[in-house]
């Protein structure tokens, strides 16, 4: 059976607390960090955009592997803040670890779970035999107003992960994906940041898609929440996914590894995945993983998967853990931030 | 039968600085001028130009520069020979050289050598990133190297592996802004406390303000003449009795070492051994020090003194009346630095010099000079070396 | 606008890190180069891409203040030589740290960055940089 057989992944080192960003916008700090249970989020440096963080995740990836590049027939990129509006971050991926001339390859968008239907498209790929090996990665580096609440949490990273049918180290069991006409969060063609219907994204949004994903995947499956060693959701803040993790009947133990956002923010299209990525960090074989992402607009894509024996051989320690990225850190003011994420307006001396 | 000696019997340059109403072509007028009327010659007696220029087609958006020149001197009607010599930083140490060789062959009896340059007309990081396209400009340049960052890493090494102080470093331009008080073409006439050279703001790490060249308008020129005309005209002059030029990697990387300015060293051994003088023979030396360090590695690769040992002359030696005068000009930082003109503004001081003319800072029975042009990081290193009468 | 040409003519080298090596005398290059500067007309034809490793350490740096404006964001940035395992000298920006935590002699390793990009509408530079290992 088709599934995982590589990941990798890559967070900023730049972070900024939620208390800064209340000191600038009159916020109460204590309150917005707690509302949002949110201790700090990642940073992008002028330098870093979706390319570079989708090239240095997939480079982990590879390297924790022997796979032949040139054995890569397919990448698939997810993302809401590709770097081109025209031009595919893919090619960028592909040239950068040494794919051939023939593959598959397309820039997805469907709001945070544009990476997890990147992972869905390549195991049908996998699975049909078109390709022996394919690579979907999903990152952001999202996009907040100044001043909206998505501020606090609109962070960068992303994750890769190689999905083919040999040295396979998590199996995939199954995939479901549920998908509505939903305006809960959306931005328009040419707009710097995104608009969302504050707590309307909650209910009709994120809960509604990420409890019908969840639901149907375990009836699909016949399993039950105590089945799964870990459960990781999509989490655009601290508390949704605990919430949802407890509407669906999941304890802390299942998800507390899985749960980045406190320390790096949502990392948007990166979000579920690199959850799913500090669960491999650490999974033996034989655990249970459900992950269920979800994008706005609105739809959630569910993966029932296994840990097999191949992740005793698997070298985790050839590339960076998620662990190492959330200690290794450098905390910015919210002047460099606004220097970093050119939110100040420039004369001709700055690029 | 006549040797085929070549000699400088004018010079002439333009004040050095922040030149805001002059432009390139004024400038370089000016300087050809001053030099064509302090030589008595006049426009029939001239049989070529070589015109150096480091970066108009960058700075400028003007290439073509030995059209402009001749043109704009008024010789176009006589249609004298007018070219352009680019070799960056170093670009007047080599249009002197080419100049030199021309009469060595026999071709020229008098040719004109200009250098000019007009770098204010941009300013802040524009100038920054024409200016470092003296670097590589595909594999330094491209990924934010700039000729301070360059000369700050090669800085750092130096410094690390001879214990070397940045106090040393500083007595460069401490040196440079005190001869420049003096010169009144100088682009600084301050004087400058070892304090002040130490606390100056960070350009590029170890090196501050006051170790780097200042942006500069200005041009300078001589003319040169053979023995024949020299004996037709019953002239005495200043002799050239070393020329040497020598090349180093484009990048500071791609060297063995990277505090060793290689094309200096070999382009010194060829210059003293040509002109068959000692090192002890020279009275002062002009330097390219566009940034401190290169002062004491030029010392060094000139075999003034060993390598790392440089920080024994910078004190006291490089003094006027020291063991070595460097850049009684005042050298880049304080005479100023308009790429193209640099290495003939040399030849102008060493002219003032060996004359007895340079007023307040002439040197004591100055017999031989040494001037030292280098093109960007040391790619390129022109020697002359040359002897009054 | 930025050439296009020039850059995309450079990209396999400034993605990946491909230099060259001659095949006469084994020298490893970066940049890459098509003769051999100790072998010369013995290397024509013999000198073939080769991928370095991205790691090595650092010769020397310099802490930038002064800068083009496609690195003003960035400053002060560190500037180095980095002596690759393999042998060549390259220069590039180390990221990522305090310029007080670098020194002559520490490890590092590459990473990918984006290096210039040619205003809000132009084509981005990608191309290596380096971190403290």
């Amino acid at each position: 059976m088709s599934g995982i057989v590589s990941y990798g992944s890559y967070i900023p080192v730049y972070r900024i607390k939620p208390e800064e960003i209340a000191r600038i916008w009159g916020d109460e700090p204590e309150k917005m960090r707690d509302n949002l249970f949110i201790f700090s989020k990642s940073v992008p440096s002028p330098d870093e955009d979706v390319a570079t963080i989708s090239v240095e995740a997939a480079r982990n990836a590879l390297s924790r592997c022997d796979i032949n590049p040139q054995d890569i027939g397919a990448i698939y990129v997810g993302s809401e803040s590709h770097p081109y509006a025209v031009k595919p971050t893919g090619t960028i991926v592909a040239a950068s670890i040494g794919m051939p001339l023939q593959y598959f390859a397309a820039d997805y968008e469907f709001a945070c779970k544009a990476g997890t239907a990147g992972m869905q498209n390549v195991k049908a790929m996998v699975d049909s035999n078109y390709i022996k090996y394919g690579i979907a990665i999903g990152a952001d580096t999202s996009q907040g107003a100044p001043g909206d609440a998505l501020e606090y949490t609109a962070s960068a990273g992303g994750t890769a992960v190689i999905i083919g049918k040999e040295k396979v180290i998590v199996e995939i069991n199954h995939t479901l994906s549920v998908s509505t006409d939903t305006p809960d969060f959306w931005r328009r063609e040419g707009e710097p940041y995104p608009k969302h219907g504050e707590r309307f994204t909650g209910e009709p949004g994120y809960f509604k898609h990420i409890i019908a994903a969840g639901k149907a995947m375990m009836e699909k499956m016949d399993t039950k929440p105590s089945d799964y060693d870990y459960a990781v959701f999509h989490q655009p803040n601290g508390k949704f996914p605990m919430r949802a993790a407890k509407m669906l009947g999941f304890t802390e133990e299942q998800y507390k590894t899985g749960l980045l956002t406190p320390y790096i923010g949502n990392t948007y299209s990166g979000s579920t995945m690199t959850g799913l990525s500090a669960i491999l960090d650490e999974a033996k074989p034989g655990d249970k993983i459900l992950a269920v992402s979800f994008g706005s607009g609105a739809g959630s894509d569910a993966f029932d998967m296994t840990v097999t024996d191949e992740m005793k051989k698997y070298k985790r320690d050839r590339a960076p853990t998620i662990k190492k990225m959330i200690e290794k850190i450098m905390y910015i003011d919210y002047g460099t931030y606004s220097k970093f994420r050119k939110i100040i307006i420039t004369g001709d001396s700055v690029e | 039968m006549l040797s085929n000696n070549v000699y400088i019997i004018g010079a002439g340059e333009t004040k050095y600085g922040e030149l805001w109403d002059k432009s390139l072509r004024n400038l370089a007028v000016e300087a050809g001028l001053k030099a064509i009327e302090n030589a008595g010659i006049y426009s029939k007696d001239i049989d070529a130009i070589y015109g150096a220029n480091g970066l108009a087609g960058t700075i400028n958006e003007q290439e073509n520069i030995g059209a402009l020149i001749a043109d704009f001197s008024g010789l176009s009607n006589e249609g004298i020979p007018s070219i352009r010599v680019e070799a960056s930083t170093a670009s007047g140490g080599a249009a002197l050289r080419e100049a030199y060789l021309s009469i060595k062959s026999g071709e020229y009896n008098v040719v004109v050598v200009g250098g000019v340059e007009k770098m204010t007309d941009i300013h802040g990081s524009d100038i920054i990133e024409k200016m470092s396209s003296i670097l590589d400009r595909e594999w330094e340049a491209f990924y934010g190297a700039t000729p301070a960052a360059m000369a700050a890493i090669i800085a750092r090494k130096y410094m690390h592996d001879f214990n070397v102080e940045k106090e040393a470093l500083a007595m460069v331009p401490v040196n440079d802004h005190l001869n420049a008080s003096k010169n009144l073409n100088a682009q600084y006439h301050n004087k400058l406390t070892l304090k002040q050279a130490m606390d100056a703001i960070p350009v590029a790490e170890p090196l501050n303000l006051m170790d780097c060249s200042p942006v500069s308008d200005g041009a300078a020129a001589v003319v040169l003449a053979s023995e024949e005309y020299m004996k037709r005209n019953k002239k005495e002059g200043i002799k050239i009795i070393g020329s040497a030029i020598a090349q180093d990697y484009l990048s500071v990387g791609s060297r063995d070492s990277i505090y060793t300015l290689k094309s200096t060293k070999l382009a010194a051994e060829k210059a003293f051994r040509r002109a068959n003088v000692k090192r002890d023979d020279i009275s002062f030396v002009e330097l390219h020090d566009s940034f401190s360090i290169y002062a004491l590695l030029e010392l060094e690769d000139l075999g003034f003194v060993e390598k790392g040992k440089a920080k024994e002359l910078v004190y006291d030696e490089i003094k006027t009346g020291g063991r070595i005068p460097v850049n009684p000009s005042g050298g880049l930082k304080a005479k100023g630095d308009p790429y193209g003109a640099v290495g003939v503004g040399q030849v102008v001081e060493a002219y003032l010099q060996l004359n007895e003319k340079a007023g307040e800072r002439q040197i004591k029975n100055a017999k031989y000079a040494l001037l030292h042009n280098m093109a960007g990081t040391g790619t390129s290193s022109v020697i002359h070396i040359l002897e009054g009468y | 606008m930025t050439e296009l040409s020039r850059i995309w003519r450079e990209t396999e080298y400034r993605y990946n890190l491909i230099g060259y090596k001659c095949k006469n005398c084994n020298r490893t290059y970066f940049p890459p180069r098509d003769i051999c500067p100790y072998c010369h007309r013995e290397s024509i034809g013999k000198m073939e891409k080769f991928k370095l490793s991205g790691n090595g350490e650092i010769t020397s740096y310099s802490i930038v203040h002064e800068s083009s404006s496609a690195f003003k964001r960035q400053v002060p940035y560190v500037m180095a030589l980095i002596k690759l395992n393999e042998g060549p000298v390259i220069t590039a920006q180390i990221v990522d740290c305090d310029p007080d935590n670098v020194e002559i002699g520490k490890k590092v390793h590459m990473a990918f960055r984006k290096i210039r990009e040619d205003g809000t509408n132009g084509i981005i530079e990608y191309g290596y940089k380096f971190k403290l290992a």
